[in-house]
């Protein structure tokens, strides 16, 4: 056991190391205690899974309660962003590079990330019918309209007036990029998917 | 066309040879007509339009040639048609500006051709042609008052020439078309001028009185005069001259308000207006109309002076102005308008006090009592030809009125805002006032006060109606649907559909009032305010961002102060985030511009917290980190924000005491200008305190300051000079000034004329410095004279003041009073003289002073009559000037040649200031009493002013403390001893007493003065007794030994003289 243990920080010395230069905004030590946490919530899951990572379930959780997000669509979306290679769960080094984003990521960062999340079925671009989806529960419902989905289809419009440059009905990777360049407050525009710096 | 164009329009009355054309609405909508009929003549009547013009209509055209297409020759100054009539003539030629057109078909080309300049042209060619009708069909078109026989003619035409049947066929169908036009036309301006008011001589003469009655001088008086040019009345009521009577015209005022130049005013029975004006030496009214015509002399008033439109809400008449009003289609509009726009807050008042309305325009309605013209129409200035058939469809008006009332009431109460329909129903209706008024009517005419006990709950709305007022009238904008819209998102939305709302919005452009407003009147403001208070910080970024571009508008910042916006920004200074702290900063800094938000902001500890915002890393380190930058920017908008708040002075007192100082010295340093503006901003704001004044001299930012004048900004430049200006108060500063080479930029910037505020600024600190010797010398050094000099005409008030300020600083000196004379200063600074504001008085009568200290000086200040000009300041109410004018009137008597002659010359002028000595301002008495002292070496003024009871008055003043007064009163009583007996007055007044105590004063210009007063009353036996019995001799025998020869001899003289009696009356008794 204790050969074990001493075999585990070696590898978790190298392995630590080798992903502090993938996560550029993460220092060793940083990385170390990421690694810790990550085997702490692997270990956690079932036998079965543990070779594969951190399934969505788990990732959700952690999403949920540490970073209060709540709707489950973005949830998802987040865990597909930091899926890269997209079987399903999240590696050590998904992991890493996914929090670096996440955590301290810089705005083109944070930005590519975000349109990731947002762009729902991965075709490389966020349609109306996306953003409707993100957006149909913005609104608190009126009982005095007699279309409770116009308001948010009149959001998606304004939505588009705002962000869609070059008109084509929907947003491209530079539609959203010059946007949130414009105004940073449209970084999150369809649903909060980063931690929040609260006040 | 003929016909109304001699009726309707309106030619300028004034105007000799060819009329103008005057611009007024209806001339427009007159215009605007014929170019319609004009330009789609050719394309509705092809074979009239190619009819051939009887004569050519010809005009001046600001055309160029160029503009001409096909069918046109072409060349560089003319043109001319291919098209010709049948003798070969062009139908259309233009030559250098002059062109002639024969045909419609030409006229709609040229219309064409002319785009934006349509109206000008038409225009032109009316104006040319005063008669168009003949001269496209003939003279014997010609348009003749009152008769109307071109049909018949046209018949006859016809009749005549059965050959030329074609032509004439065509001409029938022209004149026809022609005078289906005229009727249009004629009906069209007979729409409008049945709006428009007639004044009579009755409704202004009214109007006047009441004006007249809310004059004066103080600053709550609405105006400071209103006057008719000419006292006469004629029988009919109208002051106007006969031959100006016959255009409509009823008198001409001179009004004087309190902000702007004097307003001459025709009034006409059209309604009032600006015109030339009197030129005073000729005699002459320039009768020719300058400004728009105006229902009323309020409304123009109200356009004119802005103190005028603050102040009249603050009269009780604030109802009599709104049924004045004569825009009664257009007003209720407003007043609907007001009721929709109101927050849910407001509201409710405002239904409330359409209730209170309500049964009055009932009563009305349903009694349906015969209305009569009654002189209440009169009274209110209401159209004057109040016909009985003008009442009923008023009556009938309000009836209307009632029912589209109760439908936008029940629709307001269901919703928020109503729509559009809602809105445009309620147009038609007259205002509500206006109903109450008709309420009235049978009420017996004429009791002002009655009214004035009604507008109280009025008044402090009408603060809102006034700058509501330009909004209404027009529909709505698109952008205020819109941005009700995403008021609605902001409200109902979770943080993503608030932050997409909030983005939305902001690119409205929030700079416009009508966004601005819309935000405000949709319940916008509400909603932005309340996210503050949220959590979420993009909505707090999105919502700070769009206030900080709204609350530029002072509507709003009110709006945001009240409800309670400021306090969470204050509370929002704590956050950690800097870009937060940033724009809530920055909206501050735009809120706090009036003086009950600024209380807000030091109640809830905003103050504080802003100067913490002031602590950042000195900047003056080229690289720096992105968070250092972000703190320099954090500090600048606290510095912002500050600048704003510092304009009270509570507030300046807080920065002080949250240490604020020494936070702004260290930022003065900042090499950026956008930083060092609010800084010294701030500065100069609280530099008015001594406490901040000293501590900027102990600061050691005099320096800084002195450093910024030469920086390349203006505004900079400005408030770094007009912090000097007030710092310089102080001695240490102005040395300081001096020590850092300040004086030199100084004077550089005196000739920076164009930025007046800069110029003020500048010549303000230059006027401080310059009461340092070392400083005058510098500024003769830098030739600042000559410039100061330069600047003695044509300038602003606030620059003059500081200019002359600094000129009697420098006059202090013998060689730059020489200055002064050989630049020409002398003649500008006594024309100032006649000018009205104190401030500058007080300067002017000081530099005028100092110059007449040079008896060259003196012989132009004569010349122009100066010492009259300065005497008549005695009048002057301020006791500042009076004292000012007084010491400068000394060396004017000392050094004029025939100064008594002159003096005496003045009718009353003696008695003026004789009586001045009655005046309880020490100041006053002091120069006064100087100046009686110079009077009275004349012997026959001296006997003047004693008829005018000089003796008692200065006797009453001698138990004086004072040792300025004592100087000069003691001067004066020694000189008006020479005359007659008032040696034996001054005793019998019981003035030798109390002179006597004088010498045991520690000022030894006192003692001059009183020995010498002592000297001459000691001529007098009795007054010996009373110095002996004071115990003068004493006093004086120790005077005798000073080193002061004038002392010493009259001392000694004194002393003689009590000796002597003393003798005498020993040799009386004992030998």
């Amino acid at each position: 056991m204790a050969e074990g243990s001493v075999m585990s920080r070696k590898n978790l010395q190298m392995l630590s190391e080798s992903l502090a230069k993938v996560a550029k905004h993460f220092n060793k030590k940083e990385v170390k205690c990421l690694i810790r946490l990550y085997n702490d919530l692997v270990g956690e899951q079932s036998e079965r899974r543990m070779g594969a990572g951190l399934d969505r379930s788990k990732f959700r959780n952690i999403l949920h309660n540490t970073f209060g997000m709540t709707d489950d669509m973005i949830m998802d979306r987040a865990f597909r962003a930091f899926d890269k290679d997209n079987d399903g769960f999240i590696s050590i080094k998904e992991w890493i590079e996914g929090l670096s984003v996440f955590l301290r990521g810089t705005l083109d960062e944070r930005i590519k990330y975000c349109f990731d999340v947002y762009d729902l079925n991965g075709d490389g671009y966020i349609s109306r019918e996306e953003m409707f989806h993100m957006l149909k529960n913005s609104l608190t419902k009126q009982p005095t309209e007699e279309d409770p989905d116009e308001g948010i289809k009149d959001l998606v419009e304004i939505t588009l007036k705002k962000m869609d440059h070059d008109h084509d009905g929907r947003l491209s990777f530079s539609d959203f990029e010059k946007a949130v360049r414009d105004e940073e407050l449209l970084l999150e525009a369809f649903g909060s998917c980063l931690p929040d710096t609260k006040v | 066309m003929g016909v109304a164009l001699t009726r309707a329009a309106q030619w300028t009355t004034a105007g000799f040879g060819t009329g103008k054309l005057e611009i007024t609405p209806l001339n427009e909508s007159i215009l605007q007509e014929i170019i319609a009929f004009v330009e789609n003549f050719s394309s509705k009547h092809p074979k009239e339009s190619s009819l051939v013009f009887k004569e050519p209509l010809q005009w001046t055209t600001t055309l160029e040639p160029s503009r001409f297409g096909s069918g046109y020759e072409v060349s560089k100054l003319s043109v001319t048609s291919v098209e010709t009539d049948k003798d070969g003539r062009p139908l259309l030629r233009l030559s250098a500006s002059n062109i002639e057109v024969l045909s419609f078909s030409q006229l709609s080309t040229i219309l064409r051709v002319a785009q934006d300049k349509k109206l000008r042209e038409v225009q032109a060619c009316l104006e040319a042609n005063r008669d168009p009708v003949a001269k496209i069909l003939g003279a014997s078109y010609a348009t003749v008052d009152g008769e109307d026989y071109s049909v018949l003619r046209l018949l006859e035409k016809v009749k005549q020439d059965d050959d030329a049947n074609h032509d004439a066929e065509f001409e029938m169908k022209v004149f026809l078309l022609i005078q289906q036009l005229d009727m249009q036309l004629m009906n069209n301006s007979l729409k409008q001028i049945s709006q428009e008011v007639r004044l009579s001589p009755a409704t202004v003469k009214n109007e006047v009185e009441l004006l007249e009655s809310f004059c004066g001088e103080e600053q709550e008086a609405v105006l400071k005069s209103v006057e008719y040019t000419s006292d006469y009345e004629f029988s009919n009521g109208c002051r106007a001259p006969p031959w100006r009577q016959v255009h409509g015209e009823i008198c001409y005022l001179k009004i004087k308000p309190h902000d702007t130049d004097t307003l001459y005013v025709t009034c006409s029975t059209a309604g009032v207006f600006l015109n030339g004006g009197v030129d005073e030496e000729k005699e002459k009214t320039d009768y020719e109309r300058k400004s728009e015509v105006y229902k009323d002399l309020v409304n123009l008033l109200k356009q004119r002076s802005s103190h005028f439109a603050q102040n009249i809400v603050k009269q009780d008449f604030a109802v009599y102005k709104e049924p004045l009003s004569a825009r009664q289609q257009v007003d209720p509009v407003d007043a609907e308008e007001e009721g929709q726009t109101q927050r849910s807050g407001d509201h409710q008042t405002k239904r409330a006090h359409e209730k209170t309305l309500q049964p009055t325009s009932q009563k009305m309605t349903s009694s349906k009592k015969k209305l009569e013209p009654s002189l209440k129409w009169k009274t209110l200035g209401l159209p004057a030809q109040s016909e009985q058939s003008d009442l009923k469809e008023q009556s009938e008006n309000g009836k209307r009125r009632k029912t589209g009332k109760d439908d936008t009431e029940t629709e307001k109460t269901d919703k928020k805002l109503p729509s559009p329909k809602s809105k445009k129903r309620a147009n038609f209706p007259p205002s509500p006032l206006h109903a109450k008024h008709s309420g009235q009517i049978s009420k017996i005419s004429g009791v002002w006060t009655e009214e004035f006990s009604e507008s109280s709950s009025e008044s402090e709305e009408d603060e809102d109606q006034l700058d509501r007022r330009q909004e209404s009238s027009t529909d709505l904008p698109s952008e205020y649907w819109q941005i009700q819209k995403l008021v609605k998102y902001l409200k109902g939305g979770n943080q993503t559909a608030t932050v997409i709302a909030l983005c939305s919005m902001r690119d409205f452009n929030l700079a416009q009032e009508t966004c601005q407003l819309a935000i405000r009147d949709v319940g916008g403001l509400e909603v932005l305010i309340n996210l503050l208070d949220t959590d979420e910080i993009k909505c707090k970024i999105g919502s700070l961002k769009i206030l900080k571009e709204i609350s530029r508008n002072s509507q709003i910042r009110r709006a945001i102060a009240g409800f309670g916006g400021l306090q969470m920004m204050v509370n929002i200074l704590d956050s950690p985030e800097k870009k937060l702290k940033c724009l809530a900063a920055e909206t501050i800094a735009n809120v706090a511009k009036f003086r009950r938000a600024r209380r807000t902001v030091r109640k809830h500890g905003g103050i504080k917290r802003l100067v913490g915002l002031l602590d950042c890393v000195p900047s003056d380190s080229a690289n720096l980190t992105p968070e250092q930058e972000k703190d320099i920017e954090v500090a600048r908008c606290g510095a912002l924000a500050l600048w704003s708040c510092s304009k009270s002075t509570r507030n300046k007192e807080a920065i002080r005491k949250a240490g604020g100082i020494p936070l702004l010295a260290r930022l003065l340093k900042s090499p950026h200008e956008n930083m060092l503006i609010p800084v010294v901003g701030t500065l100069q704001e609280c530099a008015s305190e001594q406490s901040y004044r000293t501590a900027i001299q102990s600061e050691k930012m005099i320096e800084d300051l002195v450093k910024n004048l030469s920086r390349d900004n203006q505004e900079l430049q400005m408030h770094c000079a007009s912090a000097i200006f007030k710092c310089a108060e102080e001695k240490e500063t102005r040395e300081l000034v001096r020590q850092f080479d300040g004086l030199k930029p100084l004077v550089t910037l005196l000739s920076m004329s164009e930025n007046k505020q800069l110029l003020a600024a500048a010549t303000g600190a230059i006027w401080k410095c310059s009461i340092s010797l070392e400083n005058v010398a510098k500024f003769q050094e830098y030739k600042a004279i000559d410039l100061l000099v330069g600047l003695l005409t044509d300038q602003p008030e606030e620059v003059l003041v500081n200019v002359v300020g600094a000129l009697g600083e420098c006059a202090q000196e013998q060689s730059n009073r020489a200055i002064i004379r050989k630049c020409g200063g002398i003649q500008p600074l006594v024309s100032l003289l006649t000018g009205t504001n104190q401030a500058l008085l007080i300067n002017v009568t000081k530099a005028v002073g100092a110059c007449a200290i040079d008896p060259e000086n003196m012989t132009i200040i004569d010349r122009m009559d100066g010492l009259r000009l300065l005497w008549s300041l005695f009048k002057n109410p301020n006791p500042d000037v009076q004292a000012s004018a007084a010491w400068a009137i000394c060396p004017c008597i000392e050094n004029s040649k025939d100064a008594g002659e002159v003096v005496r010359s003045f009718v009353g002028g003696l008695e003026l200031i004789v009586n001045l000595l009655k005046s309880d301002n020490k100041e006053v008495l002091a120069s006064v009493c100087a100046a009686i002292a110079k009077i009275a070496k004349d012997e026959e003024n001296l006997a003047v002013i004693t008829d005018h009871g000089v003796v008692a008055m200065l006797a009453k003043l001698t138990k004086t403390t004072d040792d300025k007064l004592r100087r000069y009163l003691a001067e004066a009583i020694g000189n008006c001893c020479m005359w007659g007996s008032n040696r034996m007055s001054f005793g019998e007044t019981g003035a030798v007493a109390p002179l006597v105590h004088y010498l045991k004063s520690s000022d030894t210009m006192v003692h001059q003065a009183t020995s010498v007063a002592l000297f001459q009353l000691s001529k007098d036996a009795n007054n010996c007794i009373t110095m002996h019995e004071n115990g003068a001799v004493k006093l004086l025998l120790s005077l005798v030994g000073s080193t002061d020869e004038v002392l010493q001899e009259a001392a000694a003289g004194c002393v003689a003289n009590i000796r002597r009696l003393a003798l005498a009356n020993e040799k009386a008794r004992y030998g």
